[in-house]
């Protein structure tokens, strides 16, 4: 084991004319500096590029004033798409306090193989390519992004930033380290495996809807 | 799996003759090329972004040593471990001995070509465990028993109707015996066949689009979210991963992304793309125990600085396939190992040996077309005649070929006995051809003439016209 590890990176370091031990000022700077290539330019507003890349791959949205309407716009989507009264939220805490019908079921946990909706909280949004960024934790279990057929996520509007870049920016200011999980979803899931026909819902969900939260106090 | 290159010949006559694959391949290839074109010319800073992206690779490249090292650094840092392998059957055998510690029946993968190129699938189920592909394509050509013909879309040969049959041969389940017709019924089947897999699995394998030095993180690339799936289920998580995959930090990956959707499949970006760093955190809701990245060499190390270093900037978008008019017209399987195509053509003899490999190189028209859709702009024809170099040093080359080749360099060395032996043979093959002009079949080359004639010869050699036409300016 440590001698393949050797005789590898021994290869490596004789081709490469480099010393094992010396320290690589170009290595620690880049990885410093973390330079950025040439950046994607749009003339859009975030906000109108964001919901033009989400409809290009097929996600939907409903715009939303205040987090107390998310059980309002939830009722909508699942009385559009004919679905029974049953979801699983994330233990996030921006759907704390969300007042949902005494009716339904809302369970507050990971998903199972079985769950039909899931509804996470993005955070964040990419405007670049209508993406949404997930970050695993206690508060946004992996399961929910891949698991139900139906997957809905809160994204506040604020939080849409332009490219994939900026989101790293934002993680490190915010989060310090990568969880377990970095999920960019853009769109449902989809296969083009059987003679090149695109073919929504393979393994993930076969419906992405965003609840967009206009309110700025998040 | 046991290479056939040598058979491509063979191999290609057979293709050719196939209706159904010919059938497929005519429906793919119009439409990754139309999509690829679409997607760039969609993007105004694409060549740009090119240029930067064969930066970021060469720098990694020129410094592989030190990002393998601070990546390796990192995964551990994250609670994960790093297995290195020098040929695939130590890649193997790791992955083998993390299945038997976790105690495994059922293991789930991802694609992962790096995964074929070890046949770590033949490995797993030789040692008793169950493997199930969980990539629709990956997942049909193993109910079929056969390697991908893609690097991304395994299953490009079948037809529909090929699928839908295969499946009703194999999910003998109740409820799942009603005949397959359309596209979302056979995708439908396989979701529902599938998730009890993923929720079965003990151990996911993935493999991974890049490695990234800065945090320790994997890169998957997938539309299914099948990877995920893999990823995130079972109680381990073993990641295969070649050690060229490795790039600095999370904005080089950001840009290389842009150009892989891009090439590959002509979308802007895949469904999902996802870095995973380490395994599950104390309070995390879900997510595997065990995070293993087994990073494998299997001749790279030897290819840096050398003739072919440039093939290891290679992002295996699958481009220079679905441009390759030789790959259009005989597919995939003809190749005769895991990787088609020009790319293939580069790496097979690499991988396998150039006596095995020895006839991909020369199934190349060096059209060039290749290298001009590459996004990292690896000179593909290049490395295809560096090979034929090879070929002829090694003596490799049938004695007819090479008696041919030393005649001609005989000639092409001497001007003057050049001019006058072939102002001699145009004379000859003009006599021969009489007043048709042209010849209907040819000694040694039936094959050629069978289906076309060949023109004879007529006016004055190239020399003699270009000397008349520079006299005239």
């Amino acid at each position: 084991m440590t001698e393949r590890r050797a005789a590898i990176l021994g290869r490596l370091s004789k081709t490469l004319g480099h010393t094992a031990a010396a320290a690589a000022d170009a290595v620690t700077q880049r990885l410093n500096a973390r330079p950025r290539g040439p950046q994607p330019q749009w003339p859009e507003t975030m906000r109108e590029r964001f919901l033009a890349r989400l409809a290009r791959v097929s996600g939907t949205f409903a715009e939303i004033g205040a987090r107390t309407e998310i059980a309002h716009a939830v009722a909508g989507y699942l009385d559009a798409q004919h679905l029974a009264l049953r979801l699983v939220a994330a233990p996030h805490p921006l759907l704390d306090g969300v007042e949902w019908p005494e009716a339904w079921q809302v369970a507050r946990r990971h998903a199972q193989g079985d769950d039909r909706v899931g509804l996470a909280v993005a955070f964040c949004g990419i405007a670049e390519s209508g993406s949404l960024m997930l970050l695993s934790g206690p508060d946004s279990p992996t399961t929910l992004n891949f698991l139900p057929d139906d997957f809905l996520c809160l994204l506040p509007a604020s939080r849409i930033v332009p490219r994939m870049e900026d989101a790293w920016d934002l993680l490190r200011s915010e989060r310090g380290r990568l969880p377990r999980a970095t999920n960019f979803i853009s769109g449902p899931s989809r296969t083009a495996d059987v003679e090149q026909t695109i073919q929504l819902g393979a393994h993930g969900p076969r419906r992405l809807h965003v609840l967009l939260l206009s309110d700025a106090s998040g | 799996m046991k290479p056939t290159s040598h058979a491509f010949s063979a191999n290609a006559h057979q293709a050719l003759h196939d209706t159904n694959l010919q059938q497929a391949l005519a429906k793919a290839g119009a439409g990754f090329v139309d999509k690829r074109r679409s997607a760039i010319d969609g993007l105004p800073e694409f060549e740009a972004l090119r240029v930067s992206g064969r930066a970021i690779k060469d720098h990694a490249l020129a410094n592989l040593d030190h990002y393998l090292l601070r990546f390796e650094q990192q995964v551990i840092a994250n609670g994960g471990q790093v297995h290195w392998a020098e040929t695939p059957d130590e890649a193997c055998a790791a992955v083998l001995d993390i299945c038997r510690a976790a105690g495994a029946k059922v293991v789930a993968k991802g694609k992962t070509m790096v995964g074929e190129e070890i046949a770590v699938n033949e490995a797993l189920e030789g040692a008793g465990f169950e493997v199930v592909e969980t990539d629709l394509g990956e997942y049909i050509i193993q109910l079929a028993h056969e390697p991908p013909s893609h690097i991304i879309a395994p299953a490009v040969h079948k037809t529909r109707a090929q699928i839908a049959e295969l499946f009703e041969h194999q999910h003998h389940q109740p409820g799942l015996t009603r005949p397959l017709e359309t596209v979302p019924q056979i995708v439908d089947e396989a979701r529902q066949v599938l998730r009890e897999k993923f929720l079965a699995a003990d151990v996911g394998i993935t493999g991974a689009n890049f490695l990234i030095a800065e945090t320790g993180s994997t890169v998957i690339v997938t539309n299914e979210g099948n990877g995920d799936l893999s990823a995130t289920l079972p109680r381990v998580h073993i990641v295969l991963a070649s050690i060229e995959k490795v790039v600095p930090t999370l904005e080089d990956a950001s840009l290389l992304l842009r150009l892989l959707a891009r090439s590959a499949t002509g979308q802007e970006t895949t469904t999902y793309t996802t870095f995973f760093t380490g395994p599950r955190r104390a309070d995390d809701a879900d997510g595997p125990d065990a995070f293993h990245v087994v990073l494998v060499d299997n001749g790279r190390s030897q290819m840096l600085g050398g003739a072919y270093h440039e093939m290891l900037r290679c992002i295996r978008c699958g481009a220079c396939l679905n441009h390759c008019p030789v790959y259009g017209a005989v597919g995939g399987h003809a190749y005769g190992w895991v990787y088609p195509g020009p790319m293939g053509a580069v790496l097979t003899p690499l991988m396998v040996g150039l006596q095995e490999g020895r006839p991909l190189p020369n199934a190349s028209t060096l059209c060039g077309r290749c290298e001009e859709v590459c996004p990292m702009s690896i000179p593909l024809p290049k490395l295809l005649r560096e090979h034929r170099r090879q070929e002829f040093v090694r003596r490799l080359v049938p004695p007819r070929s090479r008696w041919a080749l030393a005649v001609w360099a005989w000639f092409a060395r001497r001007p003057r006995h050049y001019r006058w032996s072939s102002l001699l043979a145009m004379g000859l093959l003009g006599w021969l051809a009489g007043s048709r002009g042209r010849f209907r079949s040819l000694p040694f080359a039936q094959a050629w003439t069978a289906s076309r004639d060949l023109p004879a010869p007529q006016g004055g050699t190239f020399m003699a016209q270009w000397k008349r036409r520079t006299r005239h300016d």
